[in-house]
């Protein structure tokens, strides 16, 4: 499982990173998370509002610092 | 009838009354402001942030693209764009996804321009935060001001033909199939909608709440501890340098707008004109040297400094509209 958070680096961005590798820890996942901070590549996602998460290439939501929770709920999926 | 009246006899209340504090001392003045602002300016976030989860479902980024892109308004795109950039809150951080998403969908430039300057001008806060604090009359003037200076600012952008400014490797991108507005195939009960409006409100409100205590506490001490004569000496002659000087000082920076008002509260309380201290809150709030830094990866400077002017000028005819009315 690949996740992507899509951000320019502002504090939000780091804080979904940081939920995103909490949510990964209680579920047991492995999974990889990378951190893309390089425009070309989220606006290749098509994502207009930061921060972005994208699993396994498909954004799943963007433009809202999910937490720790919501994240679980969409990995689950 | 002021509705926030409870409010300040609480902050009478605990200030006089538990601390023992004297009324009109330095620190009497300061802790009874910041009880006050903090508990008036936490209510009244709580409530528009409720409002504006709301709205921010009913229209998201992607829906807003699709009317400005699908549509040929007649001319009113301009119109429609800042009224929605009015309603539609961003960080700045999105600036540039977001330019690039609207510009890919074929959206003109001046209506992307429009949007983006209304954005930041015109928010929840001035429509909303405005009448509690400053009145209806100054709320009216200051939020049509805002959309007019949007809206001719992005028909000059489109007049200039500013599209050989921007960077347009970016706009060659390919970019995946749209994104899907989040929502689309769920549906929600009125009481799991009521619920989670709550939830998102609350969310932005916790996040705003520490930076907002943090303005209340500037403008305690302002209120509290600043001289009158030092600002009747310095700002309150409405000297013609006055809109410029505030302008140029706030522009550097960035402070979310419901952290600047009780600056800006306690600033007209110590006798600043209103349209100078307004001036000083939108440079504030509107530009800062973070979000140039971002918006020149995309824009070549002549842009930039075109939307920056645009801004400023309409920034500053505001104060001195403002300050000739009031």
């Amino acid at each position: 499982m690949k996740i992507e958070i899509l951000g320019t680096g502002c504090s939000k961005c780091k804080q979904l990173t940081v939920n995103a590798e909490a949510a990964v820890k209680e579920l047991n996942l492995s999974a990889e998370i990378v951190k893309i901070s390089d425009l070309d590549k989220i606006i290749s996602y098509g994502v207009m509002t930061t921060p972005a998460l994208a699993v396994n290439g498909t954004v799943v939501s963007s433009g809202k610092l999910l937490n720790k929770d919501e994240i679980k709920k969409i990995l689950v999926k | 009838m002021d509705i926030f009246k409870p409010v300040q006899s609480f902050a009478d209340f605990v200030t006089y009354g538990c601390f023992h504090i004297l009324p009109r001392s330095y620190w009497g003045d300061t802790i009874n402001f910041f009880i006050y602002d903090t508990i008036k300016i936490g209510l009244l976030l709580i409530v528009i942030n409720y409002a504006m989860a709301i709205i921010r479902y009913y229209f998201p980024m992607e829906k807003v693209r699709d009317l400005l892109a699908q549509r040929r308004w007649f001319g009113l795109d301009y119109l429609l764009a800042a009224l929605l950039g009015i309603i539609t809150p961003f960080c700045s951080c999105s600036s540039i996804p977001l330019f690039i998403g609207f510009l890919g969908a074929g959206i003109p430039l001046g209506v992307t321009f429009a949007f983006l300057i209304c954005s930041p001008l015109v928010n929840e806060s001035s429509l909303y935060l405005f009448p509690a604090m400053f009145g209806m009359k100054v709320t009216i003037l200051y939020n049509v001001i805002g959309v007019i200076v949007s809206v001719l600012g992005g028909m000059l952008i489109q007049k200039l033909h500013a599209e050989k400014y921007v960077k347009t490797e970016l706009l060659n991108v390919k970019s995946r199939a749209q994104v899907e507005s989040e929502h689309e195939g769920v549906s929600l009960s009125f009481g799991q909608k009521a619920s989670f409006f709550w939830k998102e409100g609350m969310g932005i409100t916790r996040q705003i709440f520490p930076y907002m205590v943090l303005g209340v506490g500037v403008g305690a001490f302002i209120h509290g501890f600043v001289p009158k004569n030092f600002v009747e000496q310095y700002f309150s002659a409405k000297t013609w340098w006055s809109i410029p000087l505030v302008t140029l000082l706030g522009a550097p920076f960035y402070a979310n707008s419901v952290s600047v008002i009780p600056v800006m509260e306690a600033m007209v309380g110590k006798g600043v004109p209103l349209g100078t201290a307004l001036t000083f809150m939108t440079s504030i709030v509107t530009i800062s040297i973070p979000e140039a830094l971002i918006l020149k990866k995309v824009m070549k400077w002549e842009l930039l400094a075109l939307f920056f002017g645009i801004t400023l000028i309409g920034i500053m005819l505001m104060g001195y509209i403002l300050n000739a009315i009031f």
